[in-house]
């Protein structure tokens, strides 16, 4: 099969956006929490990343770097509790999902409603606090909607740039890198640390984003489009690490 | 050396309503299952349960034992991914929560373990985790400030004291020497280490000559000294995955599910499985699989 320029799909723009909240990360563990973005971290490693550490999302660290769902050669044990020191560390960039994003970076996967009685239950806060404070934190967005992009969170589980004290040193490696969603590609680099357009998918228009949006996001208007994918790229994408297409379950063809 | 075996209405019998209980294993992997079917038995409630959460804090809450819990997450680890019966407590505010982030859990127990009052982490800073603990949780400044003059404010992790830890391993022996199989030790030395009274139970008792044996030196994470009581319950993990012993019980895991949606629909799961011995359960577990199995 010959990948072809002509026939991109937007999954395939994304698995490239994504493989790009990793560009210059170096030595460092790739926790990506998602098929999309284990597509992105993967294409990194086999593209400009090749230092990156990558597990099998249980315990081990892959030596090489299998399609989603495959197999390969490990290299080294990261079982759970060792997880928690290599966030210590700071030695890591996770990209968490959200069920809710607010325009300052607080990320909500707990639950809706109050803390003790919630209207709706989710996984709690899992290691969201630990990761947005200790190293870089990236979002994935599959469905980029208002009920998602919010103008407050329930629960703040990922802090976002409000919450950070600059009179407080233990917050100095607060992080959040990007945003990336079905639309497009964000950062926090907006006026006081707010959600910033970096680009949009090609196809997408700043008003369907607005739409989609609660808030309003800093750089819209101008924001460029997402680059798509090399050849190789596109080869890595659909003959080497997903050639079942479950990007295409996150966002439909 | 002492011989600590015990049933496991033996160690149900030594745990008391109001206790604060760790419970081992991670999610939906390698809890303590066949144990916490034996509390379900009893008339133990009121309890403080520790843990990352799984089927176990969610059994738990089905038959409302769960007055308070400590967790960084309560996860099924596959789809439909969040408990529904401790959804349900939550939702109908029936349950105190200390939620935390997942790694001040494993630093309340070290904390517990080397007898301090609490230790410094980074996670929960800035984070709802606070709100969840109405003032239950403090921060503590650093005494040794930074190179710009500067002293750290960090979150002041409360050791998890535990009145009793329940655990499940693949290996171990009579007198409390005990070893996992698989990928992952989780917390499980960690929970015993912080409780007054520890119960382990096992797939296999074994002599400890065969024990040692079979593992290598680093799997052997539980010692004599951090063990009241050892049951023998092959399959006791069930349906969560036990390293190489067995996988999740994908399957019944999702029947567990099903069954939680309509009282009469539990109720049925509740006679079948849990109103009965732990033998009967596991009958009943392999008549299950048998019948999917033939449904196929």
């Amino acid at each position: 099969m010959t990948a072809t320029a002509t026939d991109i799909t937007r999954a395939e723009i994304c698995a490239v956006a994504c493989a790009e909240i990793f560009s210059g990360a170096g030595e460092i563990m790739a926790s990506p929490m998602s098929p999309m973005t284990t597509l992105g971290a993967r294409l990194a490693k086999l593209t400009t990343e090749p230092d990156l550490l990558l597990s099998d999302g249980e315990a081990l660290f892959f030596a090489d770097t299998p399609p989603i769902g495959g197999k390969a050669p490990t290299e080294g044990w990261i079982p759970f509790r060792k997880v928690f020191d290599v966030v210590a560390s700071g030695r890591r960039h996770v990209v968490m999902g959200a069920n809710q994003i607010d325009r300052y970076g607080n990320q909500n996967l707990s639950a809706f409603g109050p803390p003790q009685q919630p209207t709706r239950q989710m996984f709690g806060v899992r290691g969201a606090p630990g990761n947005t404070i200790n190293h870089p934190t990236s979002y994935w967005i599959s469905r980029h909607t208002k009920r998602v992009f919010v103008n407050e969170v329930d629960i703040v589980s990922g802090i976002g740039y409000d919450k950070v004290d600059p009179a407080n040193p233990a917050f100095r490696f607060h992080h959040l890198h990007r945003v990336v969603t079905n639309l497009g590609v964000f950062d926090f680099e907006g006026p006081d640390h707010t959600l910033r357009a970096r680009s949009l998918h090609p196809g997408v228009s700043a008003d369907e984003v607005a739409e989609n949006t609660s808030f309003d996001i800093a750089g819209l208007a101008e924001a460029g489009q997402t680059r798509t994918p090399t050849a190789e790229e596109l080869r890595l994408i659909r003959e080497v690490l997903d050639p079942k297409k479950i990007r295409e379950s996150e966002v439909p063809a | 050396m002492r011989d600590k075996r015990m049933s496991l209405d033996d160690v149900v019998g030594e745990l008391r309503s109001g206790m604060t209980i760790g419970i081992g294993g991670w999610g939906s992997r390698r809890k303590p299952m066949a144990l916490v079917r034996a509390i379900l038995r009893s008339d133990i409630t009121d309890l403080t349960v520790v843990g990352y959460g799984g089927p176990d804090l969610g059994l738990l809450c089905s038959a409302g034992k769960v007055r308070k819990a400590y967790y960084g997450f309560v996860s099924l680890d596959s789809p439909p991914f969040y408990d529904p019966w401790f959804s349900k407590a939550r939702t109908e505010g029936t349950l105190v929560a200390r939620e935390m982030d997942e790694g001040m859990l494993k630093c309340g127990l070290e904390a517990a373990a080397a007898r301090l009052p609490f230790l410094p982490i980074r996670a929960g800073l800035g984070s709802a985790v606070f709100d969840f603990w109405d003032g239950e949780l403090r921060t503590v400044t650093s005494p040794y400030p930074g190179p710009d003059g500067a002293a750290e404010t960090l979150t002041a992790m409360p050791a998890l004291n535990l009145d009793a830890a329940l655990v499940h391993l693949n290996l171990g022996d009579k007198h409390g020497n005990a070893a996992y199989q698989g990928v992952d030790p989780y917390m499980d030395d960690l929970f015993c280490l912080a409780a007054q009274r520890r119960y382990l139970s096992v797939e296999r008792v074994v002599d400890t000559e065969e024990l040692v044996k079979s593992v290598p030196p680093q799997s052997l994470i539980i010692n004599r000294m951090m063990v009241d009581g050892v049951v023998e319950a092959p399959n006791g993990a069930h349906f969560t995955l036990a390293g190489d012993d067995y996988a999740r019980d994908e399957k019944f895991q999702r029947h567990y599910v099903e069954s939680a949606k309509t009282p009469e629909a539990w109720q049925q799961f509740v006679e079948k499985y849990l109103a009965v011995s732990e033998d009967e359960y596991q009958a009943a577990v392999r008549e299950f699989a048998a019948q999917q199995e033939s449904a196929r």
